[in-house]
Parts: C-alpha cells; structure tokens; sequence
C-alpha cells in the first residue's frame, strides 16, 4: 500500500482539528460576552476534541514519514507546525486543571483560548517561512491527484466521529457540573 | 497624559522594589551566563568554524534569554501577592491597561538590562563580533524581547494565583512564544554573520512586529478579565 | 441618593450562588455593620463593592456610578484581610505611591500628614517588613484613609488588631462618620462594630435575613440579631 495513502487520515485529521479549535475560540469569546458557564464547557470539549484529532494528524504523519521516507520526522512544514500548535493548545489543557475556582477557570481559559488561536496562524507562516529557506523531503511528496471523493468522505467521516466526540465531552462536563453543584450545596447545609 | 502618569508610577514602583532587592535580577543574569558557559561545553567555541558559529549563535543567544527572562516574568505578579498588594493596585482609580503596560515595561527593562550584559559575555566566549551591525540588533532584541515580556506578562498575572504557578508559568508562555522567538532567532543569526536585513530576513521582521503588535493589544484588551473576572 | 446601593447582586462561583439577590443600602454618613457566619458571604460582597468582583446578576452603585468606574473608585477606601502595602518600600514611599495612584496634588505631604496622624512619623523610613504587626495595620489604615475616600469598606478591620490600633482606629472612623463619610463594615467583632453602627445588615447563606437600624437591643446584646433572624 502506498504510504501516501497516509493523506486520507493526516489531512482529514488536521482539518478536523482546525474545526475544533475554531469552536472553541468562538465558545470563549462568547463565554466572555455572556459568562454563561456551558459555552466555557463547549471551549474546553472543542479543545479537547481538536487536540485529539490533531495528535491523530501527527501520528499519521509519523508513520507516513517512515513509510515513505524511512525516517520517523522529517521537519516538513506541515507538520512541524502540527506539533508547535499541539504544545499551544496542551498548554490550554494544562491551565484548565491548575485553576481549580469553575469561574475563574472560565475566565482565564476562554483569554487564553483567544491567544492559543491567534498565534496559529502565525506558527504556521513561520515554520513555512523557516522550512522554505532550507527545502526538505516533504510529505506530500509522490500524492495522486485523482483523489478528492476518497479524501472528502474520510473528511466527512471524521467530522461526524468529531461531532460525536464533541456531543459525548459536552455531556460529561454538564453532567460533572451539576454534579459539583450538588456537592457544593450539600457542603454548606 | 493621565494614563502616561499612571503607566510611569507603576512600573517605577516595581523597578524601585526590584532595585532593592535584585532577587529577579541576579538570578536572571545567574542563569543566563550558565547557559552561556554549559553551551560552550557542548559546542566547543575553540574548535567550531567561523560559519557554524554563527549558525548556531542566534539559537542560542534566545534561549538563553527566554529561560532566563522567565525568572524575572515570573516575580511581576508574584510581587503584589504578600499582603494583597494587587488589592490596592487594582482599587486604585488607574486603567488596568496602564498597570499592565507598567509593569510589562518594567519586567521589559530588567530582561533587556539581562540581554545587554550576557551580549558582549557571549562575544567573549565564542568569538563573536556581535556589535558590527549594532543598531539593527539592538532593534532585534527590543522587539523580540517585548513579544517575550508581553506573553511573560500576562501568563504571570493568569498564573499568579493557581496551583503549580513556576510550572504553569513557563508552560504557557514558550509554546505559544515559538514564532516570535524563531523570528528573533533567525535575524540574529543573519545580523551576527554580519548579512543586512534584506528583502529575505525583512519577513522575519514584519512577523516579529505582527506577533508583538497583536499580543499586546490583546493584552491590553483583556487584563480586566484576568484582574476582575 | 444612597451612598451605597445594592441591587438584586447574585454572585456565582461556577454554578454555585454564594451572593442571592443581596439588596441594601447605605445612606450617605451611615455606618453599616455586615455581620454573619463564616462563609455567608461578607467578603465576596464588600469585595464586589470595592470593584475587585463583578456579579453575576444585579448591580452595585457608589454614589451613583458603579465601582469600575475610574471616578468612583476614588471615592472608594478599602481594608480587607491584607494590608496591601509593600513589604520592600519604606512606609512614606508607600503611602506617597499611593497619594500619585490617587493623583492627589502634593503626595508627599498627604503622605506625611497621614504618617502623622497614624502615629508613624518617626518610622517614615523604615521598610515595612520590619514594622510590628500593630504598626502594618495602622499603616493599612493610612492607606485606606490617605485620599479622602468618601465610602470607606472595611473587611473585619478589628481582627488581630493591638490595642493601639484599634483605638486609632476607632478613631478615625468616629472622625470619618463625623466628616459625613459612609462606612460599611463587615465584622465578627460585634461589640466594636455596634458602638459605630447606625445600620445592621445580617448575611446568611449568601442572603441578606436582616437589614434595618440598629436597636438598643443590639448593642446591649451583640448576639441579639444572630438569635432573633439567624441560625441561632
């Protein structure tokens, strides 16, 4: 099987994730707007679900490059910028479980979802930038290109397995809700 | 002209107290010089060529300056917490953009006083003639060590109050720093290999100016919602 | 118009309510006691009212403008838990940092005139780590009073006060009643509290169960108002 037939996980997965994180960053600047808590629960599900998909996107890479080129990284731009927004975005995650107070946890990560998201751009231009001044093996090196339907079901499919990701973590963190609401109010009476 | 007054009186008052006790400072300069000195022991200054020298010495240099920027980042919030000092700045009828700005501009300063003495330190060790096109490094190291400081002050003043903030603070802040710090990285290499900025390291330039005109009005724009919520 | 109005203030921490549809008031020159238990709430309304908060629902008013506002938090002296003065700067650098954040005209007079009548004078210099705890406190009370507040919010400012402090203390608050100043007051010293109170307000479980005057009942037996509309 050709390794190029990598591009059907690593594409769809890397688009996905983009999705993801475009939700979340509207969740926040909508949570900032409304300080209604379930958008705050929608920023951190989307989060999660784009950095799924996104470690997916880079674990496809990974087995593409050995396939391909028999090394385990090359440091094609593509996914070398993968890998600079999974560290942003883990940060994200990691500021979630250091702000214990719901409200205050909210606050800041919906700031700091605005930040991780602007900066995504930017780290794609610049490891482009970088990578165009010494050109490398890249991955998409040897793709037919009699292959868009293939490529936008597994798209399609992807999104529907986000979405349902999605629907699940959003369940789970009402419910986690609600339930610290009961505990909270069971301590004080 | 108010909000001029209110940006000066903050960040003297932080430099004024770091002034005192130069913890910040010292450990900063401390940290950077080890860098400096470990790294020479890794690429052995003596033998390495002129070329590869300069290949490495824009890497290196910000390395060295973001890690040991951290530790003056991390005390700028840290120092309004004995006593609840933050209560009495943030009661204070001055905008929370001024006291941002202040106190970004007085963690800028330390970090920059850091840089200018690690430089000719550097120049020491590894041979290198850092100062032939001095004007436009001193730009470099202004704009580059502004986009660390806005990052470092911000994430100080989200981290201030959390669990595991000496952890949390360096997580957040080189992540999302990389392409400022890339850009930095790659216009020193090319100043110090003594290349003017062209039409090719120009790009560098303009991203290193986007990066550090967008961080800080964001900054500027939500320092309430960190401060208050 | 109330010097300090409260408005149907909820506050959420997350989904739990620890402030629910708190109103009061304060008219100018009042002096309002806030008293209540541990965790009823105190602290998370003065600090709202001070501007360090924002409610979830409701509003606060001083004097009309809402405490964000850069004119009304002139207005505003604060004392909470903290004596927010800095450990490394002398007590006159503090208080003259504070007189320029509160563009006070000639802020190193105000600042020394203040040293004066908190009785620091000769400890102008000195640097506040090496104050006793009784002076920190009287320099906190500097702080607070240095720009002529006209709304002075004090969270339980008699705790873990020296005898000293507390009588310059009082003090300042009888003088700052006398000048038509408004006081509001959270406290769990009820004794002190009730000499200068003319209002009571009792918080339990983030709602307000008592708000009205205060009765010679009262000051006779400061427990009264927990007895009669608490939880005993």
């Amino acid at each position: 099987m050709p390794a190029a037939k990598m591009l059907f996980l690593y594409a769809p997965a890397g688009f996905v994730a983009v999705l993801g994180f475009a939700v979340a960053v509207a969740a926040s600047v909508l949570f900032l707007r409304t300080k209604a808590l379930r958008f705050d629960t929608l920023a951190a599900s989307a989060t999660e679900v784009g950095l799924i998909f996104l470690t997916a996107n880079i674990v496809a890479g990974v087995v593409w490059s050995r396939a391909a080129h028999a090394v385990w990284w090359t440091w094609d731009p593509a996914i070398a910028s993968a890998l600079v927004c999974a560290l942003v975005y883990a940060s994200y995650l990691m500021l979630r479980r250091a702000v214990e107070e719901p409200s205050q946890r909210a606050a800041f990560c919906a700031v700091w979802s605005i930040f991780c998201f602007l900066d995504t751009p930017i780290v794609i231009a610049a490891v482009y930038r970088w990578r165009s001044q010494h050109p490398h093996p890249a991955l998409w090196a040897d793709v037919p290109d009699a292959w868009p339907a293939p490529l936008a079901w597994s798209t399609a499919g992807m999104f529907a397995l986000a979405a349902l990701l999605l629907a699940v973590r959003l369940r789970q963190g009402t419910a986690r809700r609600e339930q610290d609401l009961r505990r909270r109010m069971g301590n004080t009476i | 002209m108010d909000y001029l007054r209110q940006f000066w009186v903050v960040s003297i008052k932080d430099l004024r107290a770091e002034f005192r006790t130069k913890e910040a400072i010292n450990a900063s300069l401390a940290f950077a010089l080890v860098i400096l000195v470990l790294f020479s022991f890794a690429f052995d200054a003596a033998d390495l060529e002129e070329a590869a020298m300069n290949e490495i010495s824009g890497g290196l240099l910000w390395i060295a300056f973001a890690f040991a920027g951290t530790l003056v980042l991390n005390r700028s919030f840290v120092r309004e917490l004995p006593n609840d000092c933050l209560d009495g700045l943030i009661a204070a009828p001055i905008s929370r953009s001024a006291l941002f700005l202040g106190k970004a501009f007085a963690n800028f300063a330390l970090v920059l006083a850091v840089e200018m003495i690690s430089l000719p330190v550097f120049g020491i060790f590894y041979h290198v003639r850092w100062a032939s096109q001095f004007p436009e490094l001193l730009l470099v190291l202004v704009l580059g060590t502004w986009g660390v400081t806005v990052i470092g002050t911000i994430t100080s003043a989200l981290t201030v109050n959390i669990k595991l903030r000496e952890v949390m603070l360096p997580m957040l802040t080189y992540p999302i720093l990389v392409p400022a710090l890339m850009s930095a990285m790659q216009l020193t290499t090319r100043l110090m290999a003594g290349e003017a900025i062209g039409s090719d390291t120009g790009m560098w330039l303009k991203m290193l100016i986007g990066f550090d005109v967008i961080y800080t009005s964001v900054s500027l724009i939500l320092i309430e919602v960190v401060l208050i919520g | 118009m109330s010097a300090v109005a409260v408005e149907g203030v909820w506050k959420f921490f997350g989904d739990y309510p620890a402030l629910r549809d708190v109103k009061l008031a304060a008219a100018p020159g009042a002096c309002l006691a806030l008293i209540g238990r541990n965790g009823a709430g105190k602290t998370t309304l003065l600090r709202i009212l001070a501007g360090f908060s924002r409610p979830g629902r409701g509003e606060v008013r001083i004097f009309g403008g809402g405490p964000r506002e850069t004119e009304t938090r002139r207005r505003i002296g604060f004392i909470g838990h903290g004596i927010s003065v800095y450990d490394e700067l002398s007590a006159l650098e503090n208080l003259t940092l504070f007189a320029r954040l509160y563009h006070l005209p000639e802020p190193e007079r105000a600042a020394r005139e203040w040293l004066e009548r908190t009785g620091l004078t000769r400890v102008a210099d000195g640097l506040v780590r090496e104050f006793s705890r009784g002076m920190r406190q009287r320099l906190a009370v500097a702080r607070a009073f240095l720009h002529e507040p006209s709304v002075l919010l004090l969270d339980e400012p008699f705790t873990a006060l020296d005898d000293k402090a507390i009588a310059v203390l009082q003090g300042l608050l009888r003088g700052a009643l006398a000048d038509g100043k408004t006081i509001v007051m959270s406290t769990h010293q009820l004794r002190e509290a009730l000499e200068l109170a003319s209002d009571v307000a009792l918080l339990s479980r983030g709602q307000v169960a008592f708000h009205g005057p205060r009765t010679p009942e009262m000051v006779a037996d400061p427990g009264y108002v927990y007895a009669r509309y608490g939880e005993g």
